[in-house]
């Protein structure tokens, strides 16, 4: 079953439409890797899948977006959505509390108290995201004395510590050297066995590398969609040719 | 935007056509230092041979710098792997060129009735030299074609030629010696028609991202 369906997405920002008719659907536990140029609507789409996008003011969708089968613009909940889907951004950002709060702060949120409950999430979630070793022993420390890379793998640990479906990437290693990005990458592949997820990536030969599928979008449509190595090597539309060489964006 | 990367292609493109031009040359002057005799022509495909050989490292340094470089995808890629592997078959077309003018240089073989089949032959491997080459520089699709169908008439032209030889030799023990050097001649033209096939399936590759007769090209995972 698709994880994802879109059908017909159309938002706007006032005046503004951001996405036109988008339709598409995404695959559980692979790589889907959004890229188009600046102001194309890949991350507007990216934020539509849990509803970010509500808390920006003027923003209406038309349409409908099935997570496994199920409307998230209908009953569901958005904060049982948001648990479900969760989210990484550009820019790692931590919060100003001890690594160990760090992670229990979602499971907290959703009602988990027990010490050793939370213990356990907080290893579990920091061994996920590959960071366990780096951290352990420093766990009461503040998050914010870790270096970027670091940072980046506890917000994804944060991510993962509530136990989502789905975790949704906006550029998680624009801010980030080549071996921290190395890392995040091994660990997109690492955690693809058991979520799905969804990247926004300005990075071509990221996208090649750890993703299945790729959307190119432009202008606020998705131009194409297909298997990475398809799209990278013989995309069928020209618009995307040219992008992916450089010859626009 | 990608001003650098296309004066890149441009070289490298510049470069293939010379690569493609001293390999018709090079067989050009082995046939005629076949056909006519004529030492000095042997000689020189044998020098144009060491310069096909220069040129092919030369090519390969600029993919190479370009992969590196410019990481390159879509069209861009196939371009240059394309013409990675084009180089390879062009260096083998400089290398049978300059066999078949070592062969000369023995002077076993000289022009005679008896090398019609091989004159013919000759003709129709340059021809697909040639039209590889074009079928690169125009990114000609039919033109590849034509030139990977070509390949049929050579085989059957050394067919032909290894047939008239093995009966020369029943006929007249006594030349053996032009008989072998004839059929070797024969057998490089033949090679030099395969590798101009493969010039003209990688041109095809280059065009269509897909391989001569199959229906998904896509790179290995």
């Amino acid at each position: 079953m698709d994880k994802f369906t879109i059908q017909d997405l159309d938002l706007f920002y006032g005046d503004f439409q951001a996405l036109k008719k988008i339709q598409m659907k995404i695959q559980p536990k692979e790589i889907t890797a959004f890229i188009g140029p600046s102001g194309c609507g890949k991350s507007t789409l990216l934020k539509t899948l849990n509803r970010m996008n509500d808390l920006v003011e003027g923003c209406r969708t038309e349409g409908t977006v099935l997570l496994d089968d199920e409307n998230i613009f209908g009953t569901m909940d958005v904060n049982l959505l948001r648990k479900r889907v969760g989210m990484v951004f550009q820019k790692p950002n931590p919060f100003p509390m001890s690594i160990y709060d760090n992670i229990a702060y979602g499971p907290r949120t959703h009602g988990v108290h027990g010490r050793a409950q939370l213990d356990e999430i907080v290893e579990q979630s920091l061994r996920s995201a590959a960071i366990w070793d780096e951290t352990k022993d420093r766990l009461k420390k503040s998050a914010l004395g870790l270096s970027g890379g670091q940072q980046q793998r506890l917000c994804i640990a944060r991510a993962l510590a509530i136990k989502p479906d789905v975790l949704l990437m906006d550029e998680p290693t624009s801010a980030l050297d080549p071996i921290s990005t190395l890392k995040i990458e091994e660990l997109a592949l690492e955690l693809k066995q058991d979520y799905t997820i969804v990247m926004v990536t300005h990075n071509m030969q990221q996208a090649t590398r750890i993703s299945d599928k790729t959307a190119f979008f432009l202008l606020g449509e998705m131009v194409e969609f297909g298997d990475t190595e398809q799209v990278f090597s013989m995309p069928e539309d020209k618009r995307t040719e040219d992008y992916i060489t450089g010859r626009f964006g | 935007m990608r001003g650098r990367f296309d004066e890149q292609l441009d070289v490298l493109h510049t470069q293939m056509i010379e690569m493609g031009a001293l390999c018709e040359t090079a067989i050009a002057c082995a046939i005629k230092g076949l056909l006519e005799g004529d030492a000095e022509n042997a000689t020189r495909a044998i020098a144009i041979d060491e310069e096909i050989d220069r040129m092919e490292r030369d090519i390969e340094t600029l993919c190479l710098k370009l992969l590196l470089q410019q990481q390159p995808v879509a069209s861009d890629l196939r371009k240059i792997s394309s013409a990675l592997k084009m180089i390879t078959d062009m260096e083998r077309i400089g290398d049978q060129a300059a066999d078949i003018a070592e062969i000369t240089k023995l002077n076993n073989v000289k022009a005679s009735d008896d090398t019609f089949t091989i004159r013919e032959m000759s003709m129709a491997a340059i021809h697909m030299v040639t039209d590889s080459i074009d079928a690169y520089v125009r990114q000609d699709l039919e033109l590849a074609h034509a030139v990977i169908a070509a390949d049929d008439e050579v085989d059957n032209y050394f067919n032909e030629a290894k047939a008239q030889l093995a009966q020369l030799l029943g006929g007249n023990p006594n030349r053996a010696e032009y008989v072998i050097d004839a059929l070797m001649i024969a057998k490089y033209l033949e090679r030099i028609a395969d590798h101009a096939t493969n010039i003209a399936e990688w041109v095809v590759f280059s065009i269509t991202g897909r391989h001569e007769g199959e229906n998904d090209g896509h790179l290995p995972g």
